[in-house]
């Protein structure tokens, strides 16, 4: 093994870290010094107004504010609003901003600027249901901002925090050109933390401190460099070469492993309760037999969930039971998984009608995958066909060449079954309702592509939008998953095991719930790199 | 015919070619299922359709097939390859970005391949039955059969990992902000891995491309008139038969370029080498069709360009080529 000072330094650190949970400060912070990401993810731009995803999610939230920010146990933190204050009858919440917050440009960071942000995600973001309720902000004063609801709006909080909602500048993006073109998109005036110092698209981003950011003595590090890379194995190599700082959003299970055997790096699984990423098998509802319920069950009873993360996910993923990930506080669970039971997969078959053929066979049906992540997706969908044929069912894997071949088929219903995995972003209604309400069947992928239609689905995830009790809120839920789990429109498999692999000096690692797609604001280096 | 109007005349054939190149490549892409506003509402997490018609819309996507290639075709003529859909950038800015870590990481390569080609080549062909030109014939062979992928991950593992060398991606380090000769370091330091990847392929064809032919060429006339002359072994191999072993080697180089702007695809993939083959592989993904069609038409002008400068190199090594053969 070859012998280098960053190993050494990575031992001494590694034996101060004993004990300590991953992210959790181990000396006093240090000014200073550049932390190099990389990232298999190229943004289009770095504007999250108008643009989800964690490419731009991760930059974004470096560059951008938010009034809120959260922490690692779903709890809303001060950032840009220093205090706010929700109306007895949950139609209005009151926001007040910090006085001293500036953006990039020197400008003061105003409620104007707040209403216009709002008003610009309203009209640009995919995530419609973020801000549907807010009928209207109103601006009493220069550092005060009330959010009129139509309904109570109990996921409001959450949308107002971190890559969901940055506080852009008006006098920059309300200048009349369409401000999901505009150019400041890639070059942005921001809020956050740290400015925009380069941005080679494609390549590489480079973010510098902001000297006049409102939080006194932050951020500690002096430079972000977020790097694209678009080999995996080319990123563990780098990592482990010492030449990056920090993987997040890593999800390969024999780089998992390699990495887990480099000394001079820590990890941590924390910081994914947020974005909730679900690995899942999707059926279309809408023709037979996948429109009977008992075949979709069958189908989930001949698919062991345990085999698929022990043996092809090598143990680094999770079981997932539900729609709502298993780390949220409003999983249900009481949901009952579908343990492997062939003899129940058969005689539900048997029971729908469906006897097997001469050959054994009882039907054929296809499964589609998305391209480009093979263990999670493509592994899987081989899989459950060597599985099926077991209950009689033969299964054709259809591969995709590229994404858009993939999209084109799911969203216009072209398909029998299909591999996905879709982040929960949350709060459910931010990313959960999409997948299963009856209004959201369209022919746009990552809405309710399964063609899932259920009246009492529909009036539950109404009643639970504007709930604003949250014991009654985590009961709606909890039936919700359990009237999901029993009819199968989804197929749950696994949470998308995202590792954060960092140098093992550094210390405040991003553990809230948005993890990397949170201010860096808090990282710093406990010694020279 | 006189060598200005040979240039001409290659040069107009070479434009038709790149438009072909331009308007076959334009038609195949867009026979492929998926569009582009697919993929920017996947990139955003989802998309309502008011919002994928917007994006057809601003892109002209929604205009006939025929409308989009006369309105592509047209900006062509006016030298600008338009925006691109993914990064709402100007084309030409993305791939001037990128032209130039290709075309050193191609030429680089090319160097190397043809240089220590033509060296193992002409050693080997000294003792033809020796076991250098075995070890020659085994190399050449196994470097061939390699998957590019394979040989680069092999080579990162046991230069910057193992041996930690040279440095695993990139063509800076990331925290670099050097300019002038310790930017010309830095980024020499970084291309010796891919360079050698690349190389690695085209190094076993001319190699063994050289070695039949001086094995050939040393059989002739004039090199044992040479020899009979009194020359030494030096100047019979280097000054004698090299010369004319290797017009055959300049016919290949010129060839293979086209190649080797395919292998660099690969290469710049591996080692994340920020240049065009890398920008045209993603481009393809993500349904960029400007980009992908202004890369292919960027690259297929630097084929043109070197297979010109091809001819015109036989043209001058080979005296009897430029007469006519008179």
């Amino acid at each position: 093994m070859r012998l280098t000072r960053r190993i050494l330094f990575g031992a001494v650190a590694s034996v101060m870290a004993l004990g300590t949970m991953a992210g959790a400060p181990q000396a006093e912070p240090r000014q200073g010094g550049e932390l190099v990401i990389i990232s298999t993810q190229a943004p289009r731009h770095l504007n999250p107004a108008v643009q989800s995803g964690i490419a731009t999610g991760v930059p974004g939230t470096q560059i951008f504010a938010s009034l809120l920010r959260y922490d690692g146990d779903w709890n809303p933190q001060p950032y840009l609003a220093e205090s706010w204050e929700w109306a007895d009858d949950g139609l209005s919440l009151t926001v007040r901003l910090v006085q001293n917050a500036v953006f990039h440009d020197g400008a003061p960071i105003t409620s104007s600027d707040v209403a216009f942000s709002i008003r610009t995600i309203q009209e640009n973001h995919p995530f419609q249901t973020m801000f549907a309720p807010v009928e209207d902000i109103e601006t009493p004063d220069e550092h005060t901002a009330i959010f009129r609801l139509s309904q109570p709006h109990p996921a409001l909080l959450l949308a107002l925090s971190s890559a969901l909602s940055p506080i852009i500048p008006e006098h920059v993006y309300g200048d009349g050109q369409d401000v999901a073109n505009h150019p400041a998109n890639s070059a942005p005036v921001g809020s956050g933390p740290f400015r925009l110092a380069e941005f080679r698209p494609g390549e590489q981003i480079t973010l510098e401190r902001f000297d006049d950011f409102f939080i006194d003595g932050r951020p500690y590090l002096d430079r972000i460099i977020i790097r694209i890379v678009r080999d995996p194995s080319t990123m563990v190599l780098a990592m482990e070469a010492g030449e990056a700082d920090m993987l997040p959003y890593f999800a390969e299970s024999q780089g998992i492993r390699r990495l887990q055997g480099v000394s001079a790096l820590d990890y941590t699984t924390r910081g994914y309760e947020g974005i909730g990423a679900i690995n899942w098998l999707a059926f279309n509802t809408r023709s037979a037999p996948l429109d009977d319920v008992r075949v979709r069950q069958a189908i989930a009873f001949a698919v062991d969930r345990d085999f698929i993360i022990r043996a092809l996910h090598r143990g680094t993923s999770t079981p997932q039971r539900g729609p709502i990930i298993e780390s949220s506080p409003f999983f249900n669970p009481e949901i009952e998984p579908y343990d492997l039971d062939l003899d129940r997969a058969n005689a539900l078959l048997d029971e729908a009608g469906h006897p097997a053929g001469a050959d054994g066979t009882r039907f054929s049906l296809t499964i589609d995958f998305i391209p480009g992540n093979a263990e999670q997706q493509q592994n899987v969908a081989e899989y459950i066909r060597s599985q099926l044929r077991r209950v009689g069912i033969a299964v054709d894997v259809r591969a995709a060449p590229d994404f858009p071949t993939w999209a084109g088929r799911v969203a216009q219903g072209e398909f029998d079954m299909t591999m996905d995995f879709v982040f929960n972003w949350g709060d459910p209604v931010i990313g959960v309702h999409r997948t299963y309400l009856s209004t959201n069947i369209r022919p746009v992928i990552w809405s309710n592509t399964q063609g899932y239609a259920n009246d009492q689905v529909d009036a539950i995830l109404a009643e639970a939008a504007q709930e604003p009790d949250i014991e009654r809120r985590t009961a709606l839920y909890a039936e919700f998953q359990q009237i999901i789990a029993d009819e199968v429109p989804i197929y749950f498999l696994n949470a998308v095991p995202y590792y954060t692999f960092h140098d093992a000096r550094l210390a405040n690692v991003p553990v809230s719930i948005w993890g990397p797609m949170q201010a860096m604001d808090e990282v710093y280096w406990t010694e020279d790199r | 015919m006189g060598t200005t109007r040979y240039i001409l005349r290659r040069l107009v054939y070479g434009l038709v070619l790149m438009v072909g190149v331009v308007v076959l490549n334009f038609i195949l892409i867009h026979a492929a299922p998926g569009d582009p506003a697919e993929v920017i509402a996947g990139e955003m997490g989802g998309a309502t359709e008011e919002m994928l018609a917007q994006i057809r819309a601003r892109y002209g996507l929604d205009q006939p097939l025929p409308v989009q290639l006369w309105i592509y075709l047209s900006s062509i003529a006016r030298f600008d390859l338009g925006m691109s859909y993914y990064f709402d950038r100007p084309v030409a800015e993305l791939i001037g970005q990128r032209i130039w870590p290709t075309v050193l990481l191609v030429l680089t390569a090319q160097l190397i391949a043809i240089v220590l080609g033509v060296v193992m080549g002409v050693l080997a062909s000294r003792r033809p039955n020796g076991p250098f030109s075995g070890f020659v014939s085994v190399f050449s062979t196994v470097g061939y059969a390699a998957p590019v992928f394979w040989t680069g991950l092999m080579l990162i593992i046991l230069f910057s990992v193992i041996v930690p060398l040279f440095p695993v991606e990139g063509m800076t380090s990331a925290r670099f902000r050097g300019t002038g000769l310790a930017y010309a370091l830095n980024v020499a330091h970084h291309l010796v891995l891919p360079a050698f990847t690349l190389a690695i392929i085209f190094l076993a064809q001319y190699a063994r491309l050289s070695r039949a032919s001086m094995i050939e060429v040393l059989g002739a006339d004039y090199v044992r008139t040479a020899r009979a002359k009194g020359l030494g072994e030096g100047a019979v191999t280097f000054r004698h038969a090299l010369r004319n072993a290797v017009l055959p080697i300049l016919t290949v180089a010129g060839i293979q370029f086209g190649n080797l702007i395919s292998g660099a695809l690969l290469v710049e993939t591996v080692f994340n080498w920020p240049g065009m083959g890398r920008l045209a592989f993603d481009s393809v993904l993500r349904r960029d069709y400007p980009t992908l069609l202004g890369v292919l038409f960027c690259a297929s002008g630097v084929v043109v360009l070197a297979n010109l400068l091809t001819d015109l190199s036989y043209r001058l090594a080979d005296p009897r080529i430029r007469t006519g053969g008179r």
